[in-house]
């Protein structure tokens, strides 16, 4: 009862903002270089599928200079202490075949690399478009003979922020015109459509509107190269699909759940709108 | 003790004899604030990370007191000297008793 | 005494224009500062204090603070419910009378920090911090 009140006041006034953007963007010229190392690429040309613009921009870039500075170096990022969290459980033993994922995968840092940049990604072996979550959950069941973890728990998203760290700053690169075209067309739709009772698609925020001010917060371009991201609203990792969820809630409509083939299409939709931009995952925003 | 507490510090491997050097740490612990109320309306019990001490060689670097005004994962940068070669130690004390040490050594370059 | 339409319209814009304006001080933060000082006054000057002048979110401020010489600081957000944040000590082998952390503020209020001096004297800084609204829940 109080979370719908404090959604629905807090509509009203996002769509007053909409009409009042400003049309401002916090480090419209700033670079993220982390730990003095990784060069990130936070705007870049559109992919030619995006008609919406020529320049597609990290959330990064949207945010305040306190923010970006959190994710400068991975000391600062408070993203970090659970990725030391999802080391322990990469090493550990789980199921009833007595494997960890580093009895196959041995250190993340090397077999992990590059991952992170072309998921979600067809598997020809299930027939399906899997997200990197599916795929832990695959190996869980299937290699480990463990229980699967919950899709947008923390042992999850905690994993999958591991499993990003040595792609950053590889460009993100997921297929869109093989068998996975279905998938992706699903998704394309799912993406234009208004949905709620504010009847509102995405692209009505994130390319309409991106740069523009939502109460006293800039809308991003909705890129998802930075997820999961630490929120420090809530100051713990947070998935894709958990962002969508509350994207669809606040336009006050029922909610697909994550995992869900929907959040699926729409990730493996969303993540081509990105290609080109670095992976940052496990970014910061507010 | 709280579950999934952990520490994570970052300290020079050496340093000059009498050197400057910055720490940073961070602690993972959700820092319940005694503030909040549950979907009930119960208030939820206060829950944190209350005392944080570093000393090098035994010796006093910094003494903090926190309230429940610092934010989840508690994160401090400080500066410290560094007299001779030796051994930083941070502990950090929870309102249910636990207490989180971890350690660092130094040597002099 | 008889209220005009236009004295309530008036009456009502102000108490609007009050609930509008920043937690600026308050008898808890006066107190929670008076209980540090031991009720000695504080002097301007010799505490620099570092906050950004609008937070994006209130859960996770970042505030320096660094007082050469002194052997304590404490920091107080005096907008809070309880207006203590942390009091630093700084033993012989502080490199320096700073610390950085990160703090939760309840809404735009003053950032107070106090630094007891080692002479027994104590020096004070205030910052206003802006607490911005976010966009969307999440």
């Amino acid at each position: 009862m109080k979370t719908s009140l404090k959604g629905t006041l807090g509509m009203a006034a996002a769509l007053a903002g909409l009409t009042l953007g400003t049309g401002l963007m916090a480090g419209e010229d700033d670079n993220l270089i982390v730990n003095e190392e990784i060069e990130m690429t936070v705007r870049a040309p559109a992919p030619e599928h995006v008609d919406a613009f020529d320049t597609i921009y990290s959330g990064w870039v949207f945010r305040s200079d306190e923010t970006q500075a959190l994710q400068a170096d991975d000391f600062d990022n408070p993203a970090f202490v659970f990725v030391d969290t999802a080391i322990d459980s990469w090493n550990t033993v789980d199921g009833t075949e007595g494997k960890s994922c580093a009895s196959c995968h041995e250190d993340p840092m090397e077999s992990m690399a590059g991952v992170r940049a072309v998921y979600p990604k067809w598997n020809e072996q299930a027939g399906e478009v899997r997200t990197l979550e599916m795929q832990v959950n695959g190996c869980r069941t299937e290699q480990m003979g463990a229980e699967p973890w919950k899709y947008d728990g923390t042992d999850m998203v905690n994993m999958t922020a591991l499993i990003s760290v040595p792609s950053r700053g590889m460009p993100v690169d997921v297929s869109f015109d093989g068998p996975e075209r279905e998938m992706w067309e699903k998704g394309k739709e799912l993406y234009y459509t208004r949905t709620g009772q504010l009847e509102l698609a995405c692209a009505n925020c994130h390319e309409d509107h991106y740069g523009d001010m939502i109460r006293a917060d800039h809308l991003s371009q909705g890129q998802i190269n930075g997820f999961p991201v630490y929120r420090l609203k809530n100051a713990k990792l947070n998935s894709a699909h958990a962002r969508f969820k509350g994207c669809i809630r606040d336009t006050r409509a029922h909610t697909f759940a994550p995992g869900s083939d929907e959040f699926v299409a729409l990730e493996l939709y969303v993540a081509t709108r990105g290609n080109g931009l670095s992976v940052e995952a496990p970014s910061v925003r507010n | 003790m709280a579950k999934g507490v952990k520490p994570r510090v970052k300290v020079p491997k050496s340093a000059a004899a009498g050197e400057t050097v910055t720490i940073k740490t961070l602690i993972s612990h959700k820092m319940e604030s005694g503030q909040r109320k549950d979907s009930d309306g119960n208030l939820i019990p206060r829950s944190i990370i209350n005392r944080f001490h570093v000393t090098f060689n035994g010796q006093e670097v910094i003494d903090v007191t926190i309230e429940p005004a610092v934010s989840t994962n508690p994160y401090f940068e400080f500066e410290a000297v560094v007299p001779e070669a030796g051994e930083f130690a941070f502990t950090w004390y929870d309102d249910d008793g636990s207490v989180y040490e971890t350690s660092n050594a130094v040597a002099i370059a | 005494m008889d209220l005009t339409r236009r004295d309530a319209l008036a009456l009502g814009a102000s108490t609007f224009a009050l609930t509008l304006l920043p937690f600026r001080a308050s008898a808890a933060a006066d107190d929670a500062i008076a209980t540090f000082t031991g009720g000695a006054a504080t002097s301007d000057g010799g505490v620099s204090l570092t906050t950004p002048e609008i937070a994006e979110n209130g859960n996770t401020v970042p505030v320096s603070v660094d007082a050469p010489g002194a052997v304590a600081i404490a920091i107080f957000a005096a907008g809070n419910p309880t207006p203590e944040v942390v009091t630093a000590k700084f033993g012989p082998l502080a490199g320096s009378q700073a610390l950085s952390t990160r703090i939760r503020l309840a809404g735009t209020q003053d950032v107070v920090a106090v630094a007891q001096m080692a002479d027994g004297s104590f020096a004070k800084a205030s910052n206003t911090v802006k607490v911005t609204i976010g966009g969307c829940g999440g």
